[in-house]
């Protein structure tokens, strides 16, 4: 009896492995959502207590009323997401150039440190640059570009660079992997074969690079359509974002089903944008 | 801009570089190259300095003898004395234990959160790379999601899940659980789990499988195997996924913020409470020294990395 146990527990050994966490991740994280998938078509009662019959309300208002706030998300995330890329691309093409392995190692460490503090401190200190006595309005009228201080605090503007400055290592450090990968004899090969610089680039090595950049992207991306931080302490009413909504509608005089009708939305977008990339990356992978 | 984004053959390929043994006299650039190398090296100074200006102008105002942050009035340390000693008089209140209290909560959340992660991801890990099991694919489609997925929605619906879990216990025993460390542990602990399966997945790409078949082959048992040659080879990867576990546990705001109860306010938490109401200086030393025990932490990481590297 004891053998014949102990040869069961053998034979899922691997199995019973992974039964913590599989357990965790149910209970903890897929049960939730799934309950949040159901309370987006209950409807809203006494005090935004979700109650029956099912609706599907919450999901016509994300369309009409909050089509503003959504569209600007997405807006906001995909420009913040392009910002990053061109600021990271140059820089991940420098780093990964340098021919000094200490060199190469340090501009790295300087990319990754502001990555690794707190996060809230990193934006904190945009508040400070931001004011309107602060630095940057100091600096520019110093320079003669403006006369008087003006609002960069609490606008969209505030919310992009914040989000850029968030998550740029996350767009540097891929770039920098595929770019380090590249094969630069398929480069010379182009050269001798009497493409110009522009063509090298564009048909040599923006393609190869193309998975690094696509990954950068999701990176950015992801974070950056659900950011709920950043909005939150750069953008005032101005720069509010789906995160936002969402606390909202869990605080005081919310509307959980349209909080939840909201997360449902967002994880939605995402899903889409992971879709692109699975699709994008076979084919040029 | 896209003319700075050209390779110019004073990219030197490195790789072929490193391949020959005699060393080659660089190429000399010309105008037109040195150019572009130039304009890339600039571009790139100008990203770095957007990384670390802010973090500069936070360090130097935290010195600042000035209540109202924006203006520079001459160098102090009283901010930092004030941390550590609490301010409770006039204007100026800083409650030292308050953040201490907070400091302590943070500790205790990401050490319980990073330890049960980190064996929980471990062995899952160690599963998905040495068997097939019913609802594997399954379940790595799971772990695949809390890094995608955006945090507020996993801090809110982790929330309501707590909610309706504890409404559920209240009908059957009368007796109704709250919000509190166990809550705010079980979210870190569910996103935690994917990222150090990740890590220590990684580190089983690595390791050679011949030395595990030589073991038995030289007569261990599967589990002398295991101890002597398996897991001494995956702890740099363990310690890695760890130490990764525990930056994000603490570091958490969004999760913490939405599953957190009376009395267990974070560090995050407590700061983004005072920056969302009060500006003092007093936040751009505490700011500060985070910074610097997070760069002691990453300094440490590394070096230790390198020498099991």
């Amino acid at each position: 009896m004891a053998i014949k146990f102990s040869m069961q527990l053998r034979k899922h050994q691997h199995f019973l492995m992974a039964m913590p966490a599989l357990v965790w991740m149910v209970m903890f994280f897929l049960l939730p959502v799934l309950i949040v998938g159901g309370l987006s078509f209950m409807s809203r009662g006494i005090g935004g207590i979700p109650e029956l019959p099912l609706t599907l309300e919450h999901y016509q208002r994300i369309f009409s009323v909050f089509n503003g706030i959504f569209a600007r998300s997405v807006w906001i995330a995909i420009l913040s997401t392009i910002i990053c890329l061109l600021a990271a691309y140059p820089l991940a093409f420098y780093i990964s150039t340098r021919h000094r392995s200490i060199t190469r190692n340090t501009i790295l460490f300087l990319v990754i440190l502001p990555f690794w503090t707190n996060f809230l401190v990193r934006i904190y200190a945009w508040r400070i640059l931001l004011g309107r006595e602060g630095p940057l309005n100091g600096f520019l009228m110093y320079i003669g570009v403006l006369q008087e201080p003006i609002q960069l605090l609490n606008t969209e503007f505030a919310v992009v660079l914040g989000l850029v400055y968030g998550y740029l290592p996350f767009m540097v450090l891929p770039i920098y992997a595929s770019v380090e990968r590249l094969d630069w004899r398929l480069v010379e090969v182009a050269r001798d074969l009497g493409a110009k610089d522009w063509s090298v680039f564009w048909r040599v090595i923006f393609p190869l690079t193309l998975p690094g950049i696509i990954a950068g992207c999701i990176l950015v991306f992801v974070p950056t359509i659900g950011a709920y931080v950043t909005p939150d302490m750069l953008g005032g009413t101005e720069g509010i974002m789906i995160g936002n909504l969402i606390q909202r509608q869990y605080s005081g005089t919310g509307n959980l089903p349209l909080g939840a009708a909201l997360s449902m939305m967002m994880m939605a977008v995402v899903l889409i944008a992971l879709m692109v990339y699975a699709r994008w990356g076979h084919e040029e992978g | 801009m896209a003319n700075t984004l050209n390779p110019k053959a004073s990219y030197l390929p490195r790789k072929q570089t490193e391949s020959v043994s005699v060393p080659i006299a660089r190429p000399r650039l010309s105008l037109r190259q040195s150019l572009g190398e130039w304009s890339l090296a600039s571009l790139s100074a100008f990203v770095l300095a957007f990384l670390w200006i802010p973090i500069l102008v936070l360090v130097v105002f935290s010195f600042n003898d000035s209540r109202t942050v924006n203006e520079w009035r001459g160098f102090t340390t009283i901010w930092y004395f004030n941390i550590f000693n609490g301010v409770t008089t006039g204007e100026a209140r800083f409650a030292t234990e308050l953040m201490l209290s907070a400091l302590k909560n943070s500790v205790f959340v990401s050490v319980t959160a990073t330890i049960i992660s980190t064996v929980i991801g471990t062995m899952v890990a160690l599963s998905f790379a040495r068997g097939q099991f019913i609802g594997k694919r399954f379940l790595q489609g799971l772990l695949f999601f809390p890094l995608v997925i955006p945090e507020i929605t996993q801090g809110v619906s982790l929330a309501m899940f707590f909610v309706i879990a504890f409404n559920f216990i209240n009908t059957l025993t009368g007796n109704r659980p709250n919000f509190g460390f166990e809550t705010i542990i079980a979210g870190h602990v569910a996103f935690n789990i994917s990222y150090v399966a990740v890590v220590v997945g990684a580190r089983f790409s690595y390791m050679n499988p011949h030395l595990e078949e030589a073991a038995a082959d030289l007569g261990a048992n599967e589990w002398q195997t295991f101890w002597r040659v398996t897991f001494p080879q995956l702890v740099p990867g363990i310690l890695a996924g760890g130490l990764l576990a525990f930056t994000l546990s603490l570091d958490d705001y969004v999760v913490t913020f939405f599953n957190s109860g009376i009395g267990t306010t974070t560090l995050p938490v407590f700061v983004y409470g005072m920056l969302k109401t009060s500006v003092t200086p007093e936040i751009n030393a505490i700011s500060t020294l985070m910074l610097v025990a997070s760069t002691i932490l990453i300094v440490i990481s590394l070096a230790f990395q390198r020498r099991t590297a």
